[in-house]
């Protein structure tokens, strides 16, 4: 052995086993052990310092409206509370650490860029109410991105307030019940949806108020055509399809759909999750759509932030555009102009203007890539996407091994047949290989989906070390290691979660469990 | 481009793997008179420099709120954000991650959320909150939809001081839903009107505190009266630093809690995104909408987090969810959530009290102005005053003299009648200066 003249050896010693050792705090090397606050906070400590209050000014005026029993809130120093945030954030995957193939939600790089302009105090330091004359470069922005929007989906009009994707369709199928009203169409109940849609779609439509019938789907995961003639009438107040759909395939007879819909009198809402897979390339306004949502943060790469904030403008036909709701931006005399009231418009979907941060950030992403780029994107995300289903193909069964794909590649299980192993196993399983597994049992018409979006922003490197990890683990799997997979993961900050447990007691917030924690309360 | 890796020989090898000719073969499902021959007619590619130069000139036409004295309020506020918490939230595995479907990997925001619920719940007073909402105004909107499906019944009461876009929200919402909505006429002080406007139909009264006139109520009575006509209270709060002063909403009976938290945290970002709060009384919970967190155990006993109860989401409940949202406001709770650890519970109450201490001040200046009247009789950082003539007149010339100078009623409700009244708040980026500066310019432009 190797030592130093202190006597301090410079070689590891590799006779001593890494397994069994386990550690004495549960922290794991670079991975800390992380209490709550309600754990690690003083009651009384503070990690910011504020000046005075005058005793002339207290709250002697406001009677007994004060709060006078404790909130119960502990409170960290600031380098506590840096700490505590950044051990916590080592516990999470994150497309900056490796792929997040995550199937129908568009993981792609988020640009530091973006981040950076939108906050510009220009934009971030603006309140939704200040006289339109003092923001008229937000209302410009919001204007222009706007128009980006329309000339990439071909669609005369975009209502910008709504707040994510699911807000969207909430916003389009608004817009289609007001024109139904407004001319005079009050027997239109119903709400046909693929049984392959996004959970969102019925509930949206049924939140609203509409019964929703299901739309049977081919053997070649399209929309049935005969099936979706049956079932249109004069009781059909629109048809929620998403294109490309959830299966992950271009909806070849999506103009047919159209022409059959608006000749039934129902308005064709278009799911737009999948955007990112034809943007630059085909304007849904080409193929008969009347309504779409637009996820800023999936197609236009706001980043998802550990479950939103999202935003979900909706582009809109002209049959539809009347009644967008309030507020939007017009050009006036003097300049832009907000508008708040419009006795046309269907109502509000939120108090104000909308996501703006995320509206900086999706303009800044546009601007980056120009018309050229976001075709790019398109093509890109699409070839890498029928890369990994060409790779996978020869150890998984694709779901519909006929023709390409669009920008995810969907799988089933039918390869695990016989194995011990489940789509939530394998799933598991890649989670020790470092990779976030992709969306598992979606959509629900494919026995175990396992539904995989690389888009554009992975290298062919990264695609090969994914493709060969799942040909690899595809291989364990046959070969009968089963424990591999079925105690999956091993190598997480935890192992598999109990989340029976966790619905049949739930336990939403932390309580004092133990009498001296009771007692600091 | 600099966000696309693949390369030209990437791209040709990929394609001979699988097997397609060029690109356009991988676009033949789509139908030939709907594919692009080119790029749309837009801009091209641009680089850093010229992006950030374009977004910057745009970025210089607005008059931000910290370049003078500024008194907006109304539903979002202007407060200090400590530099520690821009910085963490943007730690890439809070920034790039998205919800916890698998929660092994998703601890970090697991946990956050479920510390995030445990603060609001305690904020609110409440047994039980969700990960968040939106923003106030859809929270508001969501609450009342809950209350109708917990009572089955089909009207709501709106009050005379609820912030009238959360009114046009909400009615947006619930009409299109088939419930009835009766918002009140606008009064500065008079939210307990709700009650003899209750009926055997009304499913909930929807109160604000403090309103958007400022005035804060102790609602305990309304709850009481509610209820006992088989109706629930919804509290709606628009300014979360209020929790640290005020006696919370359920102290004083809410059956659920709709609040704007964006005064935690986060910026004002020109109306969003911000992050709804919502509470609600434990027996109530299965109808609440959104994303809940929950604690459990891994295989070998730990502790740990998953996203719970889950029947009853749109992904799983379909046309039968609660409701059709999919995401929370993720990143904007996470923000709340360090701010209000760094301010912990001797922090929040010094803010709320410096809010409250420089309201005061901005009254007293203000009730000191020949011809403007004070309205509100008792506030927290918020206070409406009336003033001869028009106030978006007032607001308007101040604005041409660098001082944004409140918000007047007439842009949140021009119908209203109400022209002459100014809603102005203080926070603690308030200084005395500013207020003295308001003070003798509106006094200038009031001059006869």
């Amino acid at each position: 052995m190797s030592m130093l003249s202190t006597g301090r050896p410079t070689r590891p010693d590799a006779t001593v086993s890494t397994d069994a050792h386990a550690t004495l705090t549960g922290g794991e090397g670079l991975l800390q052990h992380e209490p709550l606050i309600f754990e690690l906070g003083g009651w009384d400590k503070t990690g910011v310092d504020l000046p005075p209050v005058p005793d002339a000014l207290g709250a002697d005026d406001l009677g007994d409206l004060v709060r006078a029993e404790p909130i119960g809130l502990p409170g960290l120093s600031e380098p506590e509370t840096v700490r505590h945030y950044v051990r916590l954030s080592q516990q999470n995957h994150a497309i900056d650490l490796a792929l997040y193939p995550l199937g129908s939600c568009t993981m792609k790089h988020n640009p530091r860029l973006n981040e950076k302009m939108a906050r510009l105090p220009g934009f971030a330091d603006l309140h939704p109410l200040q006289p339109v004359s003092t923001v008229q470069g937000a209302l410009q922005l919001i204007d222009e991105l706007a128009h980006w929007l329309k000339t990439l989906t071909g669609l005369p009009a975009v209502a910008m307030t709504p707040k994510a994707g699911a807000h969207g369709e909430l916003c389009g199928i608004l817009a289609i019940q007001a024109a139904h009203r407004a001319r005079g169409d009050a027997a239109r109940t119903t709400v046909l949806v693929p049984t392959s849609a996004h959970g969102t779609n019925p509930a949206t439509a049924a939140f609203v108020g509409y019964q929703v019938q299901e739309i049977a789907q081919t053997v070649d995961g399209r929309v049935d055509l005969a099936d979706l003639e049956a079932k249109l009438g004069s009781h059909v107040a629109a048809i929620m399809v998403t294109n490309p759909n959830t299966c992950g395939l271009f909806e070849r007879d999506i103009r047919e759909i159209a022409r059959l819909t608006h000749a039934a009198g129902a308005f064709f809402y278009c799911d737009g999750a999948n955007f990112n897979a034809i943007v630059g390339r085909v304007r849904p306004g080409d193929l008969g759509v009347d309504a779409m949502h637009i996820n800023l943060h999936k197609t236009f790469s706001t980043p998802h932030g550990g479950g939103g904030p999202g935003a979900g403008p909706v582009v809109l036909s002209e049959a539809l555009a009347p009644y967008a709701p309030t507020p939007y931006v017009t050009h006036g005399p003097g300049g832009f102009e907000l508008v708040e009231e419009d006795a046309l418009a269907f109502g509000r979907m939120c108090a104000f203007n909308g996501q703006m941060g995320m509206f900086v950030r999706a303009y800044a992403y546009m601007l980056s890539h120009g018309a050229d780029g976001l075709r790019q994107v398109a093509e890109d995300a699409v070839l890498n996407a029928n890369y990994v289903k060409a790779r996978l193909s020869a150890v998984m069964t694709p779901a519909f091994p006929d023709g390409p794909c669009m920008h995810e590649a969907l799988f089933d299980d039918r390869w695990l047949e016989g194995t011990g192993v489940t789509t939530l196993d394998f799933a598991k399983a890649m989670i020790d290989e470092g990779f976030h597994p992709m969306t598992m049992y979606f959509p629900l018409v494919v026995h175990g989906a396992m539904l995989i979006e690389p888009t554009e922003t992975e290298s062919k490197a990264e695609l090969d070390r994914f493709c060969d990890m799942v040909t690899a683990l595809a291989g364990a799997a046959k070969a009968g290691d089963v424990a591999r997979f079925t105690g999956a993961p091993y190598h997480a900050p935890r192992r598999r979660l109990d989340e029976t447990q966790a619905a049949r007691r739930p336990r939403l917030k932390w309580t004092p469990s133990s009498p001296e924690a009771v007692a600091a309360e | 481009m600099r966000y696309l890796p693949l390369t030209p020989d990437d791209r040709s090898q990929m394609l001979a793997v699988i097997g397609a000719p060029d690109i356009d073969a991988l676009f033949v499902d789509v139908p030939a008179e709907a594919r692009l021959p080119g790029p749309v007619d837009l801009p091209h590619v641009q680089g850093e420099l010229e992006v950030e130069r374009h977004l910057s000139r745009l970025a210089r036409r607005n008059r931000t709120a910290g370049e003078g004295p500024f008194f907006c309020g109304a539903g979002a506020y202007r407060h200090h954000v400590p530099a520690t918490v821009d910085h963490l939230i943007q730690r890439s595995e809070f920034l790039t991650s998205y919800t916890p479907y698998q929660p092994e990997i998703a601890q970090g925001t697991l946990q956050v959320l479920f510390e995030f619920q445990t603060q609001v719940a305690r904020l609110t007073g409440m047994e039980v909150a969700n990960a968040s909402l939106y923003d106030g105004s859809t929270a508001t909107a969501e609450a009342v939809m809950m209350a109708a499906r917990i009572t089955r019944r089909t009207r709501a009461v709106l009050s005379p001081g609820l912030h009238p876009h959360y009114a046009a929200t909400v009615r947006t919402m619930a009409e299109a839903a088939g419930l009835t909505v009766e918002a009140l006429p606008m009064a500065v002080d008079a939210e307990a009107e709700v009650l003899g406007a209750l009926d055997a139909d009304t499913a909930c009264v929807v109160v604000q505190t403090p309103n958007l006139f400022g005035t804060a109520t102790d609602v305990t009575k309304i709850g009481e009266a509610a209820r006992a006509a088989g109706a629930l209270m919804i509290v709606v709060t628009t300014e979360a630093v209020s929790f640290g002063l005020l006696k919370s909403p359920g102290a004083m009976g809410a059956d659920i809690v709709a609040a704007e938290g964006q005064s935690i945290g986060n910026g004002l970002n020109f109306g969003g995104p911000y992050v709804g709060l919502f509470a609600v009384r434990e027996k109530h919970l299965r109808q609440a909408p959104g994303r809940l967190c929950g604690e459990t155990v891994d295989a070998e006993g730990r502790r740990g987090f998953v996203l719970t109860l889950s029947t009853r989401e749109q992904h799983i409940r379909r046309d039968k969810a609660t409701s059709n949202i999919c995401t929370n406001s993720g990143l904007c709770a996470l923000a709340f959530s360090i701010h209000m650890s760094l301010l912990g519970e001797t922090g929040l109450r010094q803010l709320a009290a410096l809010n409250h201490a420089r309201a005061r001040t901005l009254k007293a200046a203000m009730a000191a102005l020949p011809g403007v009247e004070v309205l509100t009789p008792r506030f927290f950082n918020e206070i409406a005053v009336r003033v001869p003539g028009n106030a978006a007149d007032l607001v308007e010339t101040l604005a041409g003299n660098g001082i944004l100078a409140g918000v007047p009623l007439s842009r949140l409700a021009p119908e209203a009648g109400m022209d002459d009244i100014l809603l102005l708040a203080a926070t603690e980026t308030t200084l005395d200066t500013d207020i003295q500066i308001l003070s003798r310019a509106i006094s200038k432009v009031l001059a006869p």
